[in-house]
């Protein structure tokens, strides 16, 4: 024991040495000398015990979102909230724990799966598993009897992930439910109606909704002679959908040579489950349910193959114009420029340099899909003009006087926006728009 | 070394045999049995040989060094066996993970999301343990204070744009506050102390700060008094002028670097026409854990206070920096990659918008809803229905009544609470011939419009273009 504190003590102090030489600026062999020592020290205290500093990596079954793939998420999202709120709903946020308590006995065998806090004192926590539960809380807290809301947020589940088909264990949900006493059958139909919207909207090819009803499952086993004992493993469907169930599948969907078709399997599910708040309201007062869920997940996947095998470029921001300088000392004028574009409301850019090259300028427009240059430059300058070119068409678009520029620029960023489809930020073709 | 070896060796099995378990789905008693066999053998590893804790896999060192203290204040997952979690206590550590990560060298990117801090929540406040932050960031090696005026720039759009109020957005740099106390002599160790007392400056006097250093931190009166010369000053390019011509001051390398920067930073600022918004403030101090360079911080001027209550908004709803280190850190070869960013107080902002619209007796809609489709007799909901399926299929945004047979006023009644503005009413006479009922809301005046015209009628009035959008 004494032993290895000795040789950590040594690892120690010659890492510092090895920091220290490195910041004087030692010659480069006597650096390289003192890290040599610095690792056979190290590797002597065993492969194990080596410090890692760090394993660069998001944890098992999570991943970032890149700015690629938030354009696409992006642009799901956008199609999806727009049909919510064409039916009048109403958006909640609710916090990603709750207590543990809340989600006890909610989700049978599945509650292994649900991601506990560590006990650090307080009330014992639990990450949310799905939108649904927090929601029958919310109604039972808030004493509601009815609303329409959607709830698009993340969930956690402690599954077996499989990233390359979708399944993680961080994934958004992306949930619509109708809640209170209505005539039968009315907001079941308009649930259903919004699925179908959605699907349609996203374009990623023909879908068909099953739909059953939980009652006659149930008389369906019993006079089959279905023992009750076994209905729960006959049937898969999540315990809280009581009454009609429905779910979307994609009938065609896109598969990569070989593999194993993404999007087999649903993309869309649902149903009416009247009995989850009443477990929720202290004197059991029931609010009848009726809702479904987007599995935005699969879809992402689906839209960003589609991207890749169209060869689509998705633009990862909405630039208009980039403002640049043909020649060097030009970096006050493309400053003032910029600002005024700013001001006006229109999205622009400048290069983060003083004497930028105008090539290189032009590179960075084509490279993220901008499609004006606004260039400044010292005859024009002179003259009382700024020239706006097309990045893909290199034309100039107009030579602009000054005043003119800073007036017509909003009519002229439109015009030749139209003029040039070609330069549409995000591509809607993989969308249908 | 064998010992430990043979103990890691056991964790390894007894980790592949729970694995196995689970996914055997054997019963729930003998995995949790079996994973409470693995977790104790762990404990017998020793909790600085359990595998690397991280905030989105950051190591707790890491943290530790650039939270300090708060990293107390981090919610970790219960250790169920797997890899053991946090949840993030910012967005800059997990942006610098990212870019690190992916070995990005430049990017301009913002985030918006919720982070997670087990402080003491004061929700009448704003502080919660669940809140947004609101990061704008720009990551790159450019040419020095164009990013950073790009940052002033977008907090003063941002501040004007959500109309809360007249701001100033005090400016410093980590450079000159350190340049400024080694000339006044504070030493290395007590700095951080130091800068927490000056940056109370905003809200108390002189007089209690140098007694605060003087009697709580042990600072010597002549070297408060020094700092009271300097830190109580405060202005635009002219400070920044004056101090380059301070004798002491400009005897010290990093006090000129960081004031060069400022009177830079200045420029570009006049050009973005922010200048008159922006003061020089030598008692901004405040977070300056990761910062290397300049830091601002952004405050309402004049706060809607309710009677008797504590002004909301006191303090910054917006602030940032420059922290050229912090990506290094993360980097397994400790390549730098310069930083300068701002998060916006956006949980401050939501109270202030709030207690504003309150005030102004402002009705907030909480739906978009432009038409309700409504029926005058009984026995009409297949016309609504078939009608409220047209308006949708055409974009429009309506809703129905979920009554087989609803009464007239309630559906009105309906519209009025929701703010929806327009109802087309089905009525039997109506129907036949060919015409629905179109009602403004508030005005009640009604007109009757074809059927095949109504669409179109809607989105004229609403404003809506005729393509669908």
């Amino acid at each position: 024991m004494a032993e290895r504190a000795a040789l950590e003590e040594l690892v120690k102090l010659q890492g510092e040495r090895v920091r220290g030489l490195k910041q004087q600026k030692a010659s480069a062999d006597l650096i390289e000398e003192e890290v040599g020592k610095l690792l056979k020290l190290k590797a002597q205290l065993g492969p194990d015990e080596s410090k890692q500093k760090f394993v660069l990596k998001t944890p098992k079954g999570t991943r970032d979102y890149s700015p690629r793939q938030m354009a696409v998420r992006e642009k799901v999202f956008d199609v999806i909230i727009r049909c919510f709120k064409r039916h009048g709903a109403e958006v909640i946020d609710t916090p990603v724990f709750e207590l543990k308590e809340t989600l006890m006995g909610k989700y049978g065998e599945d509650s292994k799966l649900i991601y506990d806090l560590k006990d650090q004192g307080g009330e014992l926590l639990s990450l949310r598993y799905d939108l649904t539960v927090p929601f029958a809380r919310y109604l039972a807290m808030n004493k509601l009897t009815n609303i329409k809301r959607y709830h698009i947020a993340k969930v956690y589940r402690r599954d077996n992930p499989a990233m390359t088909r979708g399944r993680y264990r961080e994934f958004y949900q992306c949930d619509f439910d109708i809640a209170g006493n209505f005539d039968p059958m009315i907001p079941d139909a308009e649930c259903l109606k919004i699925m179908c919207e959605i699907l349609s909207s996203l374009q990623i090819g023909d879908f068909l909704v099953k739909v059953n009803d939980r009652r006659i499952l149930d008389g369906m086993f019993a006079i089959c002679g279905v023992s009750d004992s076994k209905f729960r493993t006959i049937c898969s469907s999540v315990d809280k959908l009581d009454k009609v169930t429905t779910q979307a599948v994609l009938l065609q969907t896109p598969a990569q040579a070989g593999e194993e078709p993404l999007g087999v399997g649903s993309v869309a599910a649902g149903g009416r489950y009247d009995g989850l708040v009443g477990m929720f309201d202290p004197k059991g007062r029931k609010v009848p349910c009726v809702g479904l869920s987007i599995g935005v997940e699969r879809i992402f996947s689906i839209v960003e193959q589609r991207l890749e095998a169209l060869e689509e470029k998705v633009r990862t921001t909405e630039t208009q114009v980039l403002v640049a300088s043909a020649q060097k000392k030009l970096l006050e004028e493309r400053l003032k420029l910029v600002s005024e574009l700013w001001d006006a409301g229109i999205k622009a850019e400048l290069l983060y340099k003083k004497n930028p090259k105008l090539l290189n300028q032009l590179q960075y427009c084509e490279e993220a899909g901008i499609p004006l240059v606004a260039i400044i430059g010292e005859q024009e300058l002179k003259d009382g003009v700024i020239k706006l070119r097309s990045v893909t068409s290199r034309e100039e678009v107009r030579e602009a006087g000054r005043k003119t520029f800073n007036f017509y620029y909003g009519y002229f960023i439109d015009y030749y926006w139209q003029k040039w489809p070609d330069t549409t930020p995000f591509t809607y073709k993989a969308l249908g728009a």
